[in-house]
């Protein structure tokens, strides 16, 4: 009972000689809404693909909620729900139509009072009978998130589910997403808002195809070991200029009139930005260490064990 | 039943198969306006009897009578001489390189053997690699150029000397006729847009992204094949029921045999073409390729499998590569229905090598249909 939906070991995978997927090993418990981030090209859609019986691996294996992810696609085909990351239904069919042919190869039972009822709930009702190509980005988006979650999934895998998609939207999306965990539904997302990341119980972070960072929001924050510092003040601007480069400084970003500094050497960064707000006469401040600092950290980081 | 085909899932790709095929105007305008055009286009092309068909003549002593029967069979229309004093040689090298279709050859002693009232003789030579071309022009040889001698020796009608002509059919001697084009080109028609459509069926699932999608979904290779290739089916019994329509109404072409031996021969024969080209949307990635594979295909089978030259007048191993080809064999089994009366016994062989290609390409299809997006 207690065996996790999604556990994958050293899964890997390479297109031509690139290793795209190297070794990740990841687990998500049953209920969990589990988020999964990384830069552009760093590997989720292919992992999400592999999970789903979508590819071959070329090494490791994994289990989805019991079935072995090579010899058993067609059990997870059917318990899984999968939104692809680009809009993959059918553009020249009406978005009922479309509803209807999802219903019906997964062999729905009140294929056309769910359907309805899918409709309704999505508030296109009214709008069935227009063709899904026709469709703004956002409501594609919301479609096909209806349609993967129509047939009950135990496991939902959602391949940025939400680009494109407007706050309120967005916001209702995960209200929606939190209700099916609590009824036991686990969920496998991939993002780029940081705000969504925050939203989901536990994180994993990607990077060049290999999984560099897991755990909890607030874990990964304090794994990650960094020291943050805020400078605000009318000469903010010179003060960033000044810091470029100096000791102890990994990161500077300006919120408006102020600049976040942070560095992993705290007791280097906490005395250089002393002196640079001396010299400029502005205010610096220690702060909690944001999500998103964290992330442009391990991307940097990245970068630089690649070249 | 239910683990490699569930009809509820089968009856969902089938609707929305056809939903889509019915939505792409374009596509659905083609495969009814493709037969037609088509028909029309090789029917009368072929149809039409070919007037002013370049000759030579070869006349060592163009006396009187050689002329008078000359400018009679210019008279008819069919004949062109373009050479009217060609050597032996020289006229070879024409029909061989066919710049004449025919060379009249009259032999020298013509003219004396008129005036003796001995039976003169004169060779036609034809390039027969189109036959139906120049099957007119050879049938009013004989009558036209007696009635002119008889004229110029100033002789009562069927009176004079019985000429007579030596036909010779160059480079094709099974003599093709009309008859033996249109139910090939029923052939011809439904390989060419069956094999085509289906072929971009798969690939445009891989082209637009979609096919991530119906992967992930619970359908199997089979119930995604028969979901593909059925829609196709049905478009190609419309197809027949125009080109058979068409050839009874336009052409006149008589049908011999029992309509459902055709029937029969003709779903088995459409079956094969969808199957192959499904095969082809499996290999295909773009569809491009789809086109240019279903092209690739095409043109050889149309070549080697009787429908443009002969298939008793092409080397034997040309026979043995059109045997490979679905055309061939159909075109067997039609010509023989269709013209001959054949029965199922007669054909069997035919119908047997038929479903052999079934089997095999779909097979060969489920085989290589990827259940992965690699
Ligand atoms: N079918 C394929 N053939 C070859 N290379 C591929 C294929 N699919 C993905 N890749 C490569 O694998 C790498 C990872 O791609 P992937 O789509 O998994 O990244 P991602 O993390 O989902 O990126 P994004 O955030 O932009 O969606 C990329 O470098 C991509 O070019
Ligand atoms: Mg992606």
């Amino acid at each position: 009972m207690s065996e996790p939906a999604i556990t994958v070991t050293d899964l890997t995978k390479r297109f031509g000689g690139k290793t795209v997927v190297d070794r990740v090993s990841l687990s998500v418990e049953k209920g969990e809404i589990a988020g999964f981030l990384g830069p552009n090209g760093s590997g989720k859609t292919t992992t999400i693909r592999l999970m789903c019986g979508l590819l071959q691996p070329d090494g490791g294996s994994g289990r989805v909620l019991g079935h072995d992810i090579q010899t058993e696609r067609g059990a997870i085909k059917r318990e899984v729900g999968y939104m692809t990351q680009r809009f993959s239904f059918y553009e020249d069919l009406t978005i009922e139509e479309n509803l209807n042919f999802v219903a019906g190869l997964y062999r729905m039972p009140g294929r056309r009072r769910v359907v309805r009822e899918t409709l309704q709930d999505l508030g296109l009702y009214s709008r069935r009978d227009q063709l899904a190509g026709s469709l703004s980005g956002g409501w594609k988006q919301r479609l096909a998130l209806a349609a993967c979650v129509m047939h009950r999934p135990k496991l939902l895998m959602l391949d940025e589910p939400t680009a494109g998609v407007d706050p309120k939207a967005r916001r209702d999306f995960w209200d929606e997403i939190h209700r099916l965990a609590a009824d036991g539904l686990t969920v496998l997302v991939s993002t780029h808002y940081m705000d969504e990341a925050e939203r989901c119980h536990r994180i994993n972070y990607i990077s060049y195809g290999t999984l560099v960072a897991r755990g909890t929001v607030a874990e990964v924050v304090r794994d990650a070991g960094l020291t943050t510092m805020v400078i605000s003040g009318s000469r903010a601007g010179e003060a960033a200029r000044r810091l470029e480069g100096e000791a102890g400084v990994d990161q500077i970003a300006p919120f408006g009139t102020t600049l976040h500094v942070v560095g992993r050497d705290g007791a280097a960064l906490r005395e250089t930005v002393a002196r640079v707000a001396e010299e400029t006469g502005t205010e610096a401040a220690p702060a909690e260490t944001s999500l998103e600092d964290v992330f442009i950290q391990l991307m940097g980081d990245a970068q630089d064990n690649m070249s | 039943m239910t683990r490699f085909l569930s009809l509820a899932r089968l009856w969902a790709l089938l609707v929305k198969e056809t939903i889509q095929m019915r939505r792409d105007r374009l596509t659905f305008a083609m495969m009814i306006g493709i037969p037609l055009v088509q028909l029309m286009l090789f029917g009368f092309a072929i149809n039409n009897d070919p007037k002013e068909l370049p000759a030579a003549l070869v006349a060592p002593t163009q006396d009187r009578f050689t002329r008078a029967m000359v400018s009679a069979l210019e008279l008819t229309g069919y004949y062109r001489f373009i050479a009217p004093a060609a050597t032996a040689a020289k006229a070879e090298e024409m029909i061989t390189r066919g710049d004449v279709v025919f060379v009249v050859t009259v032999p020298s002693d013509f003219g004396r053997r008129v005036e003796r009232g001995d039976d003169p003789s004169i060779l036609i030579e034809a390039d027969a690699t189109d036959p139906a071309a120049a099957s007119g022009a050879i049938s009013t040889l004989g009558t036209v150029a007696t009635e002119a001698l008889e004229r110029e020796a100033g002789l009562p009608q069927g009176s004079g000397p019985a000429l007579s002509v030596v036909v010779h059919k160059r480079y094709n001697p099974e003599g093709i006729t009309q008859y033996n084009i249109v139910p090939g080109l029923l052939g011809v028609i439904l390989q060419l847009t069956m094999v085509m459509m289906t072929a971009m069926a798969l690939t445009r699932e891989t082209e637009r992204g979609t096919m991530e999608n119906l992967l992930s979904m619970p359908a199997t290779p089979l119930e995604i094949m028969l979901g593909k290739v059925v829609p196709y089916l049905g478009v190609g019994a419309v197809q027949v029921v125009v080109v058979l329509v068409a050839s009874k109404a336009i052409f006149g072409i008589p049908m011999v045999g029992h309509l459902s031996v055709i029937l029969i021969g003709i779903f088995v024969f459409v079956l094969s073409l969808v199957i192959l080209g499904y095969l082809i949307s499996t290999v295909a990635r773009t569809q491009m390729q789809a086109m240019q594979l279903t092209f690739f295909f095409f043109l050889p089978s149309l070549m080697l499998s009787g429908f443009m030259f002969p298939y008793r007048g092409m080397p034997g191993w040309a026979q043995a590569l059109g045997e490979i080809f679905p055309l061939t064999h159909f075109l067997r089994l039609i010509r023989s229905v269709m013209l001959k009366g054949a029965d199922v016994q007669t054909v069997a062989q035919s119908m047997a090598a038929l479903l052999l290609f079934v089997l095999l390409l779909s097979l060969a299809a489920l085989m290589r249909f990827r259940r992965t997006l690699d």
